[in-house]
């Protein structure tokens, strides 16, 4: 792992210009909304259904790079860009690897959050 | 926290993902303006119609409806069209970017959307929109109402369209000689209120007013919006001017004031109609024989001593029980044959 799971510095901005209990609700937001977005995107690639696949991916990404969630915002914004086409093969891999950083990262936020 | 030096503006955030939404309109928030939401396009839109907006933040990946689909219907939306959009997208591409200016969108930012940037941007696009409303209620002052719908509707266009019309040349008799036996407070006083009087008679009939000038004013029936019945609308409006000037110089001298008389030539026929001028400043108006013709005729009421004068097009035009009487021909400038002009009989008010 090469990035952090939640960059400090990001996170830190987000707190200083929208408040830290507010970043608290937003992060609560996230993390309810967030396992959906999920379950969408294999509920999409199931389907067979590109355009919501990638706007699944998208709004992940988005909600990523506004924590600082770096990792998974890559993992995220490569699957927006790949579309259905570009995880075919490996799709499960590629979901899980997501799952996978989703996990940490809500983990963090979580003790963020607690701090 | 909270900054009170922006101007609190009314803004829309529409994005369809609940933590943009809360995130932005926090922002705006505590940047003091007052923030509505909507999680769609469709949402958008029917918010934005019911309620008014200064400024709209708008997201382009949405389902239902999304944000290229909203820019496109709030420019074809006459009461949408002039509220400003700022795209915040994280969508990457410039072709996006491209197209959501040539959609009308004054702004792409790129979430997550860096606050200081954000305040900068909506500052500097509320600033353009003020300016625009300013502009906009100059134009509403100043110009016909028809003339600022057509602008709205139109654009605005050097040059102009062939119309059939009538159009009216008003101006106050002995003005000078009045202008200097008061104090200027006083005549500017009487101006404004002859003006409020003639822009109700005109505009009462249809018509509008499309230039003043000292004491005499312009006036044209049947453009920038046809009208069948000009010929008539224009000899109604000129006898109601009649009327409601004598009715006000009785006022006048009741409080001890001078009174004011005034002659109106009206001629009919096709013209071209549009905005003329600069780019910088054009007004609309009317011009071609006709136009001409209806200068002299008002310039002719002097000398006939009379208070209505009509050119046969607009004698021909008329529908209503108007007295007439035929004056015969008259040569004027720039005509090489005389023309048939007739007087408008006015009833003397008991």
């Amino acid at each position: 792992m090469t990035q952090s799971t939640i960059d400090a510095a990001t996170f830190e901005e987000l707190k200083a210009t929208a408040g830290a209990d507010f970043v608290r609700e937003l992060v609560d937001t996230f993390l309810a909304d967030a396992p959906e977005m999920l379950k969408g995107l294999r509920q999409a690639l199931e389907d067979g259904d590109a355009e919501r696949f990638r706007r699944v991916a998208h709004t992940l990404k988005s909600n990523s790079n506004t924590f600082g969630a770096a990792t998974l915002a890559v993992l995220a914004r490569q699957l927006e860009l790949g579309g259905l086409g570009g995880v075919r093969g490996d799709a499960g891999a590629q979901l899980d690897a997501l799952d996978a950083e989703y996990a940490r990262v809500a983990q963090a936020l979580a003790e963020l959050g607690r701090a | 926290m909270r900054d009170r030096g922006t101007r609190a503006a009314t803004l829309l955030v529409v994005d369809d993902n609940k933590v943009n939404r809360l995130l932005l309109a926090r922002n705006l928030d505590l940047m003091g303006h007052r923030v509505a939401v909507a999680e769609n396009g469709r949402v958008a839109l029917d918010t934005a119609r019911r309620e008014s907006f200064d400024l709209v933040l708008l997201d382009i990946e949405m389902p239902e409806m999304n944000g290229f689909e909203v820019l496109g219907e709030m420019r074809s939306d006459l009461q949408l069209r002039d509220v400003p959009v700022i795209v915040t997208s994280s969508l990457e591409g410039l072709e996006n970017v491209v197209r959501c200016i040539e959609l009308g969108a004054e702004d792409y930012l790129t979430k997550p959307v860096n606050p200081i940037l954000l305040k900068a941007r909506i500052g500097a696009s509320l600033e353009k929109k003020r300016l625009r409303d300013q502009q906009k209620e100059m134009v509403r002052r100043f110009a016909a109402p028809e003339v600022a719908q057509d602008l709205q509707r139109e654009g605005f266009a050097l040059g102009g369209k062939r119309v059939a019309a009538s159009v009216m040349f008003s101006d106050i008799r002995n003005f000078t000689p009045l202008a200097e036996s008061q104090p200027p407070e006083d005549t500017i006083e009487l101006l404004n209120t002859y003006y409020t009087l003639m822009f109700d008679a005109i505009g009462g009939q249809g018509g509008i007013v499309s230039q003043i000038a000292g004491d005499g004013l312009m006036a044209i029936f049947g453009a920038p919006i046809a009208m069948p019945g000009h010929c008539d609308a224009a000899v109604k409006a000129a006898l109601e001017m009649i009327e409601l000037v004598e009715l006000f110089s009785r006022e006048q001298a009741r409080a001890g004031k001078p009174g004011i008389r005034i002659g109106i030539g009206i001629a009919s026929g096709e013209m071209v109609a549009g905005y003329t001028g600069t780019n910088e400043r054009a007004t609309y108006t009317c011009i071609g024989d006709t136009v001409n013709l209806a200068s002299r005729l008002e310039a002719h009421t002097k000398v006939a001593n009379q208070a209505i004068i009509i050119d046969a097009v607009t004698r021909e035009g008329m529908h209503g029980a108007v007295d007439v009487e035929a004056l015969g021909p008259l040569t004027v400038r720039g005509k090489t044959r005389a023309v048939d002009v007739f007087a408008v009989r006015v009833s003397r008010l008991s």
